[in-house]
């Protein structure tokens, strides 16, 4: 800058990067209504898997072949309802969605080792972990959502914005005000396009 | 110098770039005396407008002093001058500047490439709104770099204060062309769909260029109570019907014109609309949402106008041309013709018709930009629109 004084050196303070939200609640976070009831539905969804793992682990652990993991499975059963009723009972389920995330990666490293032979029921593992993987997706996008969504306004900070017109005088007497303004036909179309002045026979 | 860059989604902080400098000789070099944070740069923060490197300043609303000219600048600007620099960057001379469509200017974006393969054509270059649009150095820093110069500025005369003036660069002439769009008759009825900044100024506009009544559509609390201030009848779309509400309003037949002030992070009120839209983003099906559009298009009385200054980047669904083509509504959008109209705004300034500046609800050094980045995005503290002084 050849014709000004260089300013000095001034470093910015670097910013702290904050803590992941999806790993935090906070009672003021509030998420779009599509949010809300995706949440909902996947606590709901946990609910019911966690019923269905608890009372029948030991034919999913068959029907995929893998008698073993009937304790697992019901051992999962119990995570399940135990994340579903954090979302459903909790005011921020942002953390038990991400707990799900974490139980969803788990439930896949249990379901992908019955893809070792000899496994007569692959067919079935392979259907479970699609099932898994588009669960899984579903609540990454919850988990995202739910992190993004603004937080309330403390309650303790109330501005006044009443007067804020812009306007010298009320906003009543202002109306039209800008009336000797025409705006020009190459943006609001040909005057054969406009509407007519009076109705016409 | 200081400026606030982009490190990716909502990661903004305040780093120390080089200075810009002279590159051609219709350059000037602004050093800024007043910046604000925009709702649009808002699409960038959480990274929902692609083309947004590491690095990259930002910010497109922005004012100061002359400090540098290049020597084809001639007598259009000297140094010492004050100035308002317009978002969109003018060369002055294509076919599109001559004709007053300033927002696609054919020359002054330097990655025309891009922008034909996302858009078709190239439009104009834009201060720190992606390489899809040049990626020009924004001005949310000390000193900035303006291409064409010579065309790309608003003087500003004396006895106007940087707050009243610095945001006839965008918002207020984005709300003015909007209601301008609109062709507003004294018997209209105008919904305004967003009661953010461009909302705010568009409704004063609506005023200004006489609706019989002006609605505006909107869910914090805030934002309705300044919207009340400017005149406008409002509506909760968290609490109530808007379509029944504005049918109420209207005597059944819809509002003459609607204005689509908030564009692609549209909020739906509606669950599995949102739903939908969510889901199909994260998917990449879908880049923008659609709600407003959707809920414009349905409400708006038949052979009514349809205004859209709300900025999308890509790809909508489900879009209603059913609804749109019988019902013969004309639809008028586009980025903002800055130059085009504020000669005019500028004498209204003047002449005391409005102050911009009541749409300032928070004020903060350039340091503080990446904390109002948070504050301006959650809506913390009543927030509505930042000015950052470097």
């Amino acid at each position: 800058m050849s014709e000004s004084t260089s300013p000095r050196d001034r470093s910015c303070p670097r910013a702290q990067m904050p803590l992941p939200n999806y790993l935090g609640a906070d009672s003021r976070r509030r998420p779009d209504p599509g949010t809300r009831v995706l949440a909902q539905g996947l606590g709901w969804f946990s609910i019911g898997l966690g019923l269905t793992e608890l009372a029948y682990g030991g034919a999913i652990a068959r029907w995929l072949g893998m008698p073993r993991a009937a304790p697992v499975i019901h051992a999962y059963g119990v995570r399940e309802l135990l994340q579903g009723a954090g979302i459903l009972g909790s005011s921020d389920p942002t953390p038990w969605i991400s707990a799900r995330i974490a139980g969803d990666a788990l439930d896949i490293a249990t379901v992908l080792s019955g893809l070792e032979d000899p496994n007569p029921r692959k067919h079935n593992v392979l259907r479970a972990l699609g099932a898994l993987i588009g669960v899984t997706a579903v609540d990454v996008i919850c988990a995202q959502s739910l992190a993004k969504a603004p937080l309330e306004p403390s309650q303790k900070v109330r501005q006044d914005y009443r007067r804020r017109s812009g306007f010298r005088q009320r906003a009543e007497v202002m109306r039209g005000a800008a009336r000797d303004f025409t705006p020009p036909p190459d943006v609001i179309g040909p005057e054969a396009m406009r509407p007519w002045r009076s109705a016409k026979a | 110098m200081r400026a606030l860059v982009w490190h990716g989604t909502q990661d903004i902080r305040c780093d120390t770039v080089p200075d810009p400098k002279i590159e051609d000789d219709r350059d000037a070099i602004i050093k800024v005396t007043a910046c604000a944070i925009c709702g649009s740069d808002l699409h960038l923060y959480d990274h929902f407008m692609p083309g947004m490197e590491k690095g990259d300043v930002m910010g497109h609303e922005f004012m100061g002093e002359v400090v540098e000219t290049g020597k084809g600048v001639g007598g259009s600007l000297r140094k010492g001058e004050r100035v308002v620099i317009p978002f969109t960057i003018i060369c002055g001379q294509c076919d599109q500047c001559k004709r007053g469509f300033f927002s696609v200017c054919e020359r002054s974006n330097r990655n025309k490439h891009l922008a034909e393969k996302a858009f078709g054509h190239t439009t104009a270059g834009l201060f720190g709104y992606t390489h899809l649009t040049g990626g020009y150095q924004g001005g949310q820093a000390e000193y900035v770099r303006v291409p064409f110069a010579d065309k790309t500025h608003i003087k500003v005369p004396e006895g106007l204060s940087d707050e009243q003036v610095l945001f006839l660069g965008d918002i207020f002439p984005t709300g003015w062309q909007a209601a301008v769009q609109a062709d507003i008759q004294p018997t209209d009825t105008v919904a305004i769909w967003g009661a953010g900044p461009v909302g705010q100024m568009t409704i004063r506009s609506a005023i200004l260029l006489g609706a019989k009544q002006v609605v505006c559509i909107d869910s914090v609390p805030e934002r309705l109570e300044m919207a009340r201030a400017g005149g406008a009848i409002t509506i909760d779309n968290a609490q109530e019907s808007v379509v029944e509400r504005l049918n109420e309003l209207t005597s059944g037949k819809g509002p003459e014109k609607c204005i689509d002030a908030v564009g692609m992070e549209a909020h739906s009120p509606r669950a599995l609309e949102q739903a939908y839209d969510r889901v199909k983003q994260a998917v990449m099906l879908e880049s923008d949402r659609a709600n407003v559009l959707r809920e414009m298009i349905y409400v708006c009385r038949p052979a009514g106008t349809l205004s859209i200054p709300g900025v999308y980047g890509g790809l909508v669904d489900k879009m209603p041309m059913g609804a749109l083509m019988n019902k013969g509504l004309t639809v008028r959008t586009g980025q903002t013709h800055v130059n085009r109209w504020t000669d005019d705004l500028v004498k209204r300034i003047a002449d005391g018709q409005i102050d911009p500046s009541f749409v300032i609800t928070h004020r903060a050094g350039l340091e503080q930009g990446p904390e109002m980045y948070k504050t301006f995005r959650d809506k913390k503290d009543n927030c509505i629109k930042v000015v950052l002084r470097p």
